[in-house]
């Protein structure tokens, strides 16, 4: 809670911290990410290499969930084919409000190597769902990984009750 | 242990004009061409006769040869008339430990190969593949469907030289 910026006051009680809802639930979101357990290329295994224990994506809150319906965050990790589109929309919608995309990669966010001759692959997962972060790389370090997710901690932040802007 | 110049020889004895061609002085190794529509009882002798046993399949592949004649369509795209289609299979036998390849052409317009399906399982899904890319149609395969691509997915066959990507697909955009 130490962005909220009550802390410096001081109280006569104790365990009392003033803040408002909208501080609050965005502290809330951003600090546990749940991510879908979802990989699909060469991308995923260098998302597993975060999650792991050296990089330990776990530190941010964020922690692989077996459903949709638990999860918060999907990382679109690798070559999304025209087949796996329709499953990948799918997920999207089975997910619940609010939810995050982070499109990992440059197959991904464009089609990558693909982009001209891949008659099978979807050019950009944006063309079936809204993405939040895009992470550049083929594939992205685990560090560029963690900025994704510091980024879009930073979108998180930033939201309103009243309108999603993430 | 056998050379594909013999095996050729004692395939040409008993299927005759059906074994057409052995093919020598390749940058690869040698190849035999065969009739299409009989390769499957060349492969049950090669597999069963005592002196080749050829148990396994390594690999079977469909290539596109584009040697018909080309021509713009209507929109002045490339269309092939004409030509053929090929299917290579690399074969051995592991008790002799020798290894053979083999070619059979089929025309474009009707690609007809016999499945080799009931000789080695595992040309199973290899058929398929070749189907699903290429549109070579194998004859007496139980589950000839498409294996990579969607079910429904009705541009045709993407391996084919004169092979045209969709606009769309299921209301997705396809070029990029």
């Amino acid at each position: 809670m130490f962005d909220m910026g009550f802390l410096d006051k001081q109280f006569t009680d104790d365990n009392i911290v003033i803040t408002n809802v909208e501080d609050l639930f965005n502290w809330a979101r951003l600090s546990s990410l749940w991510q879908m357990s979802f990989g699909l290329a060469c991308c995923a295994i260098e998302m597993m290499a975060t999650s792991a224990s050296h990089y330990d994506f776990d530190r941010f809150g964020v922690m692989p969930r077996p459903s949709p319906r638990q999860a918060d965050l999907i990382i679109i990790s690798g070559t999304v084919t025209l087949k796996m589109a329709l499953r990948i929309k799918r997920l999207y919608e089975q997910m619940p409000d609010p939810k995050y995309v982070i499109s990992m990669g440059s197959c991904s966010n464009c089609g990558g190597p693909y982009w001209e001759h891949g008659y099978h692959v979807l050019k950009g997962v944006d063309r079936v769902i809204p993405v939040d972060v895009y992470v550049p790389g083929c594939p992205p370090r685990p560090e560029a990984l963690l900025e994704g997710l510091l980024k879009l901690q930073e979108k998180i932040r930033n939201e309103s009750m009243v309108k999603k802007s993430a | 242990m056998k050379s594909p110049e013999e095996i050729f020889q004692s395939l040409k004895a008993i299927f005759g004009d059906s074994v057409v061609e052995l093919k020598k002085d390749q940058p690869v190794e040698s190849f035999i061409i065969i009739n299409p529509l009989i390769i499957d009882k060349i492969c049950y002798f090669l597999r069963d006769n005592e002196e080749l046993l050829f148990d396994s399949l390594m690999n079977l592949s469909g290539v596109d040869d584009a040697n018909g004649q080309s021509v713009n369509d209507e929109e002045g795209g490339l269309k092939i008339l004409g030509g053929t289609l090929s299917v290579y299979y690399h074969i051995e036998s592991t008790s002799h430990g020798h290894k053979l390849c083999l070619k059979v052409s089929a025309p474009r317009e009707n690609p007809l190969v016999a499945s080799v399906y009931h000789v080695w399982r595992h040309a199973d899904w290899h058929e398929r593949e070749a189907y699903d890319l290429l549109g070579i149609k194998f004859q007496n395969h139980p589950d000839l469907r498409r294996i990579l691509m969607p079910y429904d997915w009705e541009a045709g066959y993407p391996l084919r030289k004169d092979y045209k990507n969709p606009e769309f697909y299921q209301g997705m955009k396809v070029p990029y």
